[in-house]
């Protein structure tokens, strides 16, 4: 009997850059492009650093960090073009800057305004927190893109939490017999909150799921940024002519889980070293340097360019007018019932101190 | 104008509605060459092909979270939930995804969506087949909810709900699919969204009610118009936006009201509507507002349903009631 066995199921994860910052295959990333991929990872980081501490001194509210994600988001969303649209988690904001999300949008969105992190300039949708819910909204949005005929891509990310979620395989499976040119972009940080990936799934990998629902899937080194970047392409152009594709890339949260969150209950530091070691952004810069593309000197002006920047945007974020209920109200509906127009007046009743 | 039942009504306005704009594709179960489980899309996948009528997976959220997508990137989506009670699969699609998009993105992204989906009693379905389930989408903020009761009104209400900016739940009684046939335009016409419709007017009594309990109700105000009262009856066709001031302003005339609903009686629709009869008119009020719904029980088994179901006798009780507890 030809039973199938999980474990032969064999998937060698694609490989660029390794961990010493030696390139083991070719890339079609230029050198202008990989300046501006490091670019983009640099400053997410410092975002990710900043965002943190702006939280601890009661800045902004409760934040997810994505250290340690940064070669999975930058060198995805730079493998994209304009007319795409990307469907991220709370956890995606480098992915989001280099679509061309502005930094004070995301401080907005962690300071509690009702313009905060709202995208769709940027063909980003906002950002998703109930698990797993925008597989189908990219899905959707991919089907549109085809009955439309326009050329372009949705992609949806999510965390490897969200790959137990209904959605997730309901989603695929409809992939799987619409052919949209729909991609998930699973990044595998081997954390939902305190739960480890091998007590989400009893499947060797997520990539193996897309097998199941007749898409394809393919599995990526996710600290290896230009490995990203080449399986993003090549999914790109697969999934424009209605393959789409499910990539989980291997890669792993530095950070917790959010700023509420203390990972010492649930994880060793044994293991966050070793993977310390796997930085994404070290290694590629390490890659960098070895041909003298980068040096120590530019590093500095970098840093000190993007803390500008994220110190602009953190001002620009706090000048912005103060949200209302007004705005809350103004936008449940097109146009607001009469039991919101009764509402709204009580409302201002009371500021008028009637 | 033809005749037409509410399944061809709503076939009708379907059809129409997809010849007059591209945008509009229907997805659902078994909606394409089977026609729909009531045949309310009979035809429409030979007519557009199957582009535009989808026969999807057994997915529920995925038929709606799909649907969000699209409507999203422009495209008017018509979904198909085969029964409401199968609409629990769907609940985060709709309440925190659907109804939401507008509120999240603080207006820059919208969703034009409709949610078809039949329910009501009276007709020995299985289990979850029949129940009334209006009032769990009443509480998410950012739905409409419409609920017709005549085939003229299935027409007027689904293409307005088709061309609304916001997304629309839309529930068909399916004890009222085939049980009338009126004479409808064929005309293209709306019924604005958000407006009861004052049936019948009278001057002793309020009765509310909707969608499939309107059938029992009817058949009450005749029996009581037998016995000389007088009762104003309102369809409300719409849940949300609800129409309060057609209400208020009846209550104020009539000084009583019943509402009559097949849903469940706890934290029902008919609740809502008693408390806005409380907060703006207590003091037209000459006896308790009185309720006749179903009971707080899941929807029963067939051999029980006609004794769960509001009837022609409970609501006349209730009236009758009402008339005696009055003050003068
Ligand atoms: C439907 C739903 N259930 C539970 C939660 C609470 N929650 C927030 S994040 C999270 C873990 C998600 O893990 P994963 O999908 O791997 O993404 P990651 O946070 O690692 O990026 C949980 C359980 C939620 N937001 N939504």
């Amino acid at each position: 009997m030809n039973w199938i066995v999980q474990d032969k199921i064999d998937i060698v994860p694609v490989r660029r850059l390794n961990e010493q910052g030696e390139l083991t295959e070719d890339t079609v990333l230029s050198e202008n492009d990989q300046l501006r991929v490091y670019k983009w990872m640099v400053k997410a980081r410092r975002f990710d650093e900043l965002a943190v501490k702006f939280q601890r001194q009661g800045k902004i509210g409760t934040y997810a960090p994505l250290s340690g994600q940064e070669a999975a988001q930058v060198g995805s969303a730079f493998a994209l073009e304009d007319e795409d649209w990307i469907f991220p988690s709370y956890r995606e904001a480098a992915a989001c800057f280099v679509r061309g999300a502005k930094v004070s949008s995301f401080f907005k969105y962690t300071m509690g305004h009702v313009h905060g992190g709202i995208l769709k300039e940027e063909g980003i949708f906002p950002v998703q927190i109930i698990i797993g819910a925008q597989a189908l909204h990219a899905t959707g949005s991919a089907w549109a893109d085809q009955y439309k005929k326009r050329e372009g891509v949705s992609v949806a990310y999510f965390g490897d939490g969200a790959t137990s979620q209904g959605d997730f395989h309901e989603a695929l499976n409809f992939a799987g017999v619409f052919q949209v040119p729909v991609i998930y972009f699973v990044q595998n940080n081997q954390w939902a909150i305190s739960v480890p990936y091998h007590k989400q799934t009893g499947s060797k990998s997520i990539a193996q799921k897309a097998t199941a629902y007749g898409i394809t899937g393919i599995q990526v080194d996710g600290n290896d940024a230009v490995a990203i970047y080449e399986t993003m392409k090549q999914a790109r152009s697969l999934a424009i002519t209605g393959k789409p594709v499910l990539i989980e890339a291997i890669t792993h949260r530095m950070g917790p889980h959010t700023t509420s969150d203390d990972p010492t209950k649930y994880r060793s530091l044994e293991d966050d070293k070793s993977w310390a070691e796997k930085d994404p952004i070290l290694r590629f810069r390490k890659w960098l340097e070895k041909r003298d593309l980068w040096n120590e000197e530019q590093e500095k002006e970098l840093i000190d360019s993007i803390d500008e920047e994220l110190k602009q945007g953190y001002i620009d974020a706090s000048e912005a007018p103060a949200a209302s209920l007004e705005d809350a109200l103004g936008h449940v509906y097109e146009k607001m019932t009469p039991r919101l127009l009764e509402q709204l007046s009580e409302l201002e009743g009371r500021e008028k101190g009637q | 104008m033809t005749e037409m039942n509410m399944v061809e009504a709503i076939n009708f306005t379907l059809k129409q509605e997809m010849e007059a704009d591209d945008d509009i594709l229907l997805l659902g179960e078994d909606i394409g060459k089977n026609g729909g489980v009531f045949r309310t899309t009979e035809t429409l996948v030979e007519t557009f092909g199957e582009r535009r009528v989808v026969d999807t997976p057994l997915a529920e959220s995925a038929i709606v979270g799909t649907a969000v997508g699209m409507a999203i990137r422009g495209l008017k989506p018509v979904a198909e939930i085969q029964f409401l009670g199968f609409i629990y699969e769907t609940m985060d699609q709709i309440s925190a995804q659907a109804a939401r998009v507008r509120f999240r993105s603080a207006g820059s992204l919208h969703v034009p969506l409709v949610i078809r989906a039949p329910y009501s009693g009276g007709v020995k379905t299985p289990e979850l087949h029949s129940d009334s389930l209006e009032a769990l989408f009443m509480h998410s903020a950012g739905l409409k909810v419409i609920m017709p009761s005549t085939p003229r009104d299935a027409k007027g209400l689904l293409c307005a709900a088709i061309n609304d900016p916001d997304p629309v739940l839309f529930f068909e009684p399916l004890k009222l699919y085939r049980g009338v046939r009126e004479e409808v335009e064929e005309e293209r016409f709306t019924i604005e969204i958000g407006k009861a419709n004052v049936v019948k007017e009278g001057d002793d009594i309020t009765l509310i009610s909707w969608g499939a309990a309107m059938a029992e109700t009817k058949k009450a105000v005749q029996l009581l118009e037998d016995s000389n009262f007088s009762i104003e009856l309102i369809d409300l066709r719409t849940i949300v936006p609800l129409d309060e001031e057609i209400i208020v302003h009846s209550v104020e005339k009539t000084g009583r009201c019943v509402i009559v609903h097949e849903a469940v009686k706890s934290a029902g629709v008919g609740a809502e509507i008693s408390a806005i009869i409380n907060e703006k008119a207590l003091f037209y009020l000459s006896a308790p507002v009185l309720r006749v719904t179903g009971f707080d029980s899941p929807y029963p088994v067939a051999t029980v349903e006609n004794d769960w179901i509001p009837n022609v006798n409970r609501i006349v009780n209730q009236i009758k009631q009402v008339w005696e507890l009055s003050l003068n």
